[in-house]
């Protein structure tokens, strides 16, 4: 039997693919629109018979993240996957399936006072989405990212096989974590399907303290982010925005029914020119560009000397970085202006990494145009085992194929 | 010679003389770790000083086919660090040195044979700490931490080992040196290797997250005339959005054994007693204090004492923490257990627990971290008396069915080691057994890191089927290289 009629058979629907489901910039042949996990499982075991390669979507939103699939003959679109299974206020657990949008989600908790403390940067994306990338919002400086918050997965690996791991108490340690290894693992060892999370009590207040971010370098600056990460006060969350080198805000967030008189305190650490707001910045959680994205993390002490270097090779190149993200972790993301000539960008990569590699800095790739010349990802500790894990788990490499580190 | 011995004495080439035990009077000390009844002598001990040598043992080990465990401080509770016969058991209570404290970066880099309280003993006096607080934490080693992605009383609040570890040495079953960290880009290999006890190969320099001391803690002991009152105000703590740092649950049992080992001056005629700790910025701890006091009240508390000092709190803390070894004074053996359940689930799993007390004439004393349901039932039982050892076997079994059935699980902290293996089919399906042990043959091919733990059955790796295809266009193209 054809790939075509395997799929109309296989009890799920499947549609051709138009140009709107590009993978960035691949063009797949079919869209499945699998309601459960077994129709999932169902649709994968038809395109392991047929040797297809697969990737999984959910709203789209991140669905450019990573170089483009080196094929994509089936994309396996969960936004039909869209229930919350359970929300046990009382157990502080909730189980969805990946397709549910954390806005909805968000929603669903907020009526029991509840949230899960895990915010990706653009509207409308899924639980499977946030999970495939492993991306992370300003609240993982306090409560930790995704990863942290997962206590349970449902997998469906590249033959059809369906497998979970943890379950729906937040502690257990019994068997591998699968969700840990899926987490950021961008679609290339099979698809997520449900997940388990761990949630946290809507704080009763929240504050948010802004100032002018402290250059260091210029002289004597102290390192106002350290300081406040290393506090008493216990900030939830430390943002940096700064849309050109020396023009940076720093936003510091205090939760908690006491978070008025803690946000005091934070305002006398950070300047005269501190200001309390009970709104975030516009800028806080977003973004800092779409197009030529870029990820950079490195040790929290080291974050004045990385900005320098991200600024030495911008002026360089005559590209003008936007940086924004957390300066509690250093975990930030670098934009660079859209149609900045392709060899300079990939000039500006190769220089940013071999200058934060001694501050023990890791610059990657988010979004980069196919014509930008460079190891999307950069070097690895560990890809000889990496290899090791997806051969395992997708011995046909055709799980969202050449989108992940070395090639992977 | 047997394998073994022709490896063993290749181990010269490794180690000095005195770092290699074949003495069997000395081996027989490492026969077992913190649970007790599962006993084999090793084949052979090595003490090894460094990765490299690890390495080097372990790619002895490969050569010749020849299983090894790893071993800390040897005070696990499931038989996680349980030597083989045949096989060689690597110690690694020589690499006990805290290599590098950095405050800035709010980290510290450690060797596996650093103990867990040393690490926030060396960080004390510059306002850190190391999270994550297992109750043998004076003793027990952060390699054996790692494995067993151990929690501790206050991991309700600030999670577990897995939270709190930034990057790993190891060394693979096959013998490498591989760093993983958590800034690196690709799979979240750290993730799977925490917890995965020594089953993926044995962490050889560890770097753990520092965290800030609170500004403020306060503990509170509440006590009730029953359980069920204590089950009401950890409800109802929750309910009002507080997550304490701990809430602890002792029942009358556990008091009483508590009582005659470290007379820790429990409210006397309490049924139960709950530990409630609250930590943070003092404004915020205040508030949350209030509210916690009242709810105790408000579900029945009898009596509530608020630790005022550091000496205070550590005598509250005092017959939580000696409550394992407590139980001794009151019964001749006993299994612990550590099921967890959904905390909403206590109260109908503890009405179970007592149903199977009376159906099978055992005794069970009930320990547990009641802010995350996590159940150390200490099942009591006289080994001199024929058929009791069986029971409370049985009993302990049955509780574990308890958990799963209230969508729970067998284990919250301890591991699975070679004591819950056969419950796992209980909690997983095959299907999800083998999907985890692809993980187990993508680090360790041939099974020999740590056999026979937390699997049934071992799955056989083979080889990996399938050719490598779908080269990217742009390497394809020459316009990138793959690395």
């Amino acid at each position: 039997m054809s790939a075509d009629a395997d799929l109309a058979a296989c009890g799920t629907t499947v549609r051709p693919a138009g140009d709107g489901d590009a993978v960035a910039g691949v063009l797949p042949r079919w869209v499945a629109l699998p309601e459960t996990t077994e129709d999932v499982s169902a649709v994968l075991r038809v395109a392991a018979a047929h040797d297809l390669a697969v990737v999984p979507t959910g709203a789209g939103t991140m669905l450019d993240w990573g170089p483009p699939p080196g094929r994509c003959d089936l994309l396996v679109d969960t936004c039909c996957l869209n229930e919350v299974l359970e929300h046990a206020a009382g157990d502080l657990v909730t189980r969805v399936q990946a397709g549910v949008t954390l806005g909805s989600l968000a929603e669903t908790l907020a009526s029991q006072g509840q949230r899960l403390v895990a915010e990706p940067p653009l509207e409308g994306s899924t639980v499977g989405g946030m999970l495939a990338t492993g991306v992370a919002g300003p609240l993982g400086f306090r409560y930790g990212t995704s990863r942290d918050l997962l206590i349970g997965v449902t997998v469906v690996l590249a033959d059809g096989t369906i497998a979970k791991s943890g379950g729906k108490v937040v502690k257990n340690v019994a068997g591998y974590d699968l969700g840990k290894l899926f987490t950021g693992s961008y679609g290339t060892l099979g698809v997520i399907t449900e997940a388990a999370f761990r949630l946290h009590p809507l704080p009763a207040d929240s504050r948010w303290v802004t100032a002018p971010f402290p250059e260091a370098g210029s002289g004597d600056a102290p390192d106002l982010a350290g300081t406040l990460a290393a506090s008493v006060l216990e900030p939830a969350a430390i943002e940096l925005d700064r849309p050109v080198p020396g023009g940076g805000m720093l936003a510091v967030l205090v939760e908690g029914v006491a978070a008025a008189e803690r946000a005091k305190a934070v305002q006398d650490l950070m300047g005269a020119d501190a200001e309390i707001g009970e709104e975030p910045p516009s800028w806080w959680g977003r973004l800092p560009g779409d197009d030529l994205l870029l990820s950079l993390r490195g040790l929290p002490a080291a974050l004045a000397a990385t900005l320098r270097v991200v600024d030495a090779q911008g002026a360089r190149l005559a590209l003008t970085p936007h940086v924004r993200g957390s300066a509690g972790t250093c975990d930030l993301r670098v934009a660079l202006p859209t149609s900045s000539d392709p060899d300079r960008v990939a000039d500006f990569v190769t220089a940013v990494r071999d200058g934060i590699r001694p501050l023990g800095g890791r610059l990657t790739g988010v979004t980069l145009p196919p014509d930008v010349a460079v190891d999307f990802w950069g070097e690895t500790g560990a890809l000889g085992l990496m290899r090791r894990v997806k051969d395992r788990f997708d011995p046909g490499h055709r799980m969202s194929p050449g989108r992940f580190v070395g090639g992977i | 010679m047997s394998t073994l011995q022709r490896l063993t004495a290749r181990l010269g080439e490794i180690l000095d003389r005195d770092s290699v035990i074949t003495d069997p009077v000395r081996l027989r000390t490492y026969d077992c770790d913190g649970l007790t009844y599962h006993r084999a002598t090793p084949g052979v001990v090595v003490l090894p000083e460094s990765a490299e040598q690890i390495a080097a043992v372990v790619r002895l080990c490969d050569e010749y086919g020849v299983p090894f465990v790893a071993r800390g401080s040897g005070t696990g509770l499931s038989g996680g660090a349980l030597p083989r016969t045949d096989g060689v058991l690597i110690v690694t209570s020589r690499m006990r040195e805290i290599l590098e404290i950095d405050i800035p970066n709010r980290r510290a880099v450690v060797e596996p044979g650093v103990t867990n309280l040393a690490i926030t003993e060396a960080v004390r006096d510059r306002g850190h700490y190391y999270a994550p607080d297992p109750s043998s934490q004076q003793i027990c080693s952060i390699g054996g931490n790692v494995a067993e992605n151990s929690g501790g009383a206050h991991c309700l609040k600030y999670g577990f080992t897995v939270n709190h570890v930034v990057g790993v040495e190891l060394v693979t079953p096959q013998g490498e040196i591989v760093e993983l960290s958590d800034r690196d880009p690709g799979y979240d290999l750290l993730g799977a290797f925490i917890g995965s006890e020594g089953t993926l190969g044995i962490a050889t320099k560890i770097t753990v997250r520092l965290s800030r001391t609170p500004e403020a803690v306060t503990t509170v002991l509440a006590a009730f005339t029953g359980i069920e009152g204590g089950g009401r105000a950890v409800s109802a703590i929750i309910g009002a959005g507080i997550v304490p740092a701990a809430i602890e649950m002792m029942d009358a049992l556990a008091i009483e054994a508590a009582e005659a080992a470290v007379h820790c001056g429990y409210p006397e005629g309490a049924g139960a007693v709950l530990v409630v700790e609250l930590d943070g910025p003092h404004a915020e701890v205040d508030h949350q204090f209030a509210a916690v006091e009242r709810i105790c009240r408000e579900t029945g508390a009898f009596e509530i004492r608020v630790a005022a000092s550091a000496e205070e709190r550590a005598a509250i803390w005092k017959g939580r923490k000696s409550a394992f070894a407590a139980v001794g004074r009151i019964s001749p053996a006993y299994i612990v257990q550590d099921g967890v359940v959904p905390r909403t689930a206590l109260p109908e799993v503890l009405a179970g627990i007592d149903r199977l007390q009376e159906e099978f004439g055992i005794r069970v004393a009930n320990v547990f971290h009641a802010g995350d349901g996590n159940l150390h039932p200490l099942v009591l039982f006289d080994d001199a008396v024929p058929g009791q050892g069986e029971r409370a076997e049985t009993v302990s079994g049955r509780i574990l069915d308890l958990c799963i059935e209230h969508g729970g699980s067998i284990t919250g902290e301890h591991g699975v080691g070679v004591d819950k293996s056969r419950y796992m089919p209980r909690m997983f399906s095959e299907e999800d057994l083998d999907t985890m042990q692809l993980v187990r043959c993508a680090f360790d091919p041939k099974g020999l890191s740590n056999p026979g733990k937390v699997f049934p059955t071992p799955r056989l790796c083979g080889e990996v089927p399938g050719v490598r295809r779908g080269v990217h266009p742009l390497v394809e193209s020459g316009a990138a290289e793959q690395f």
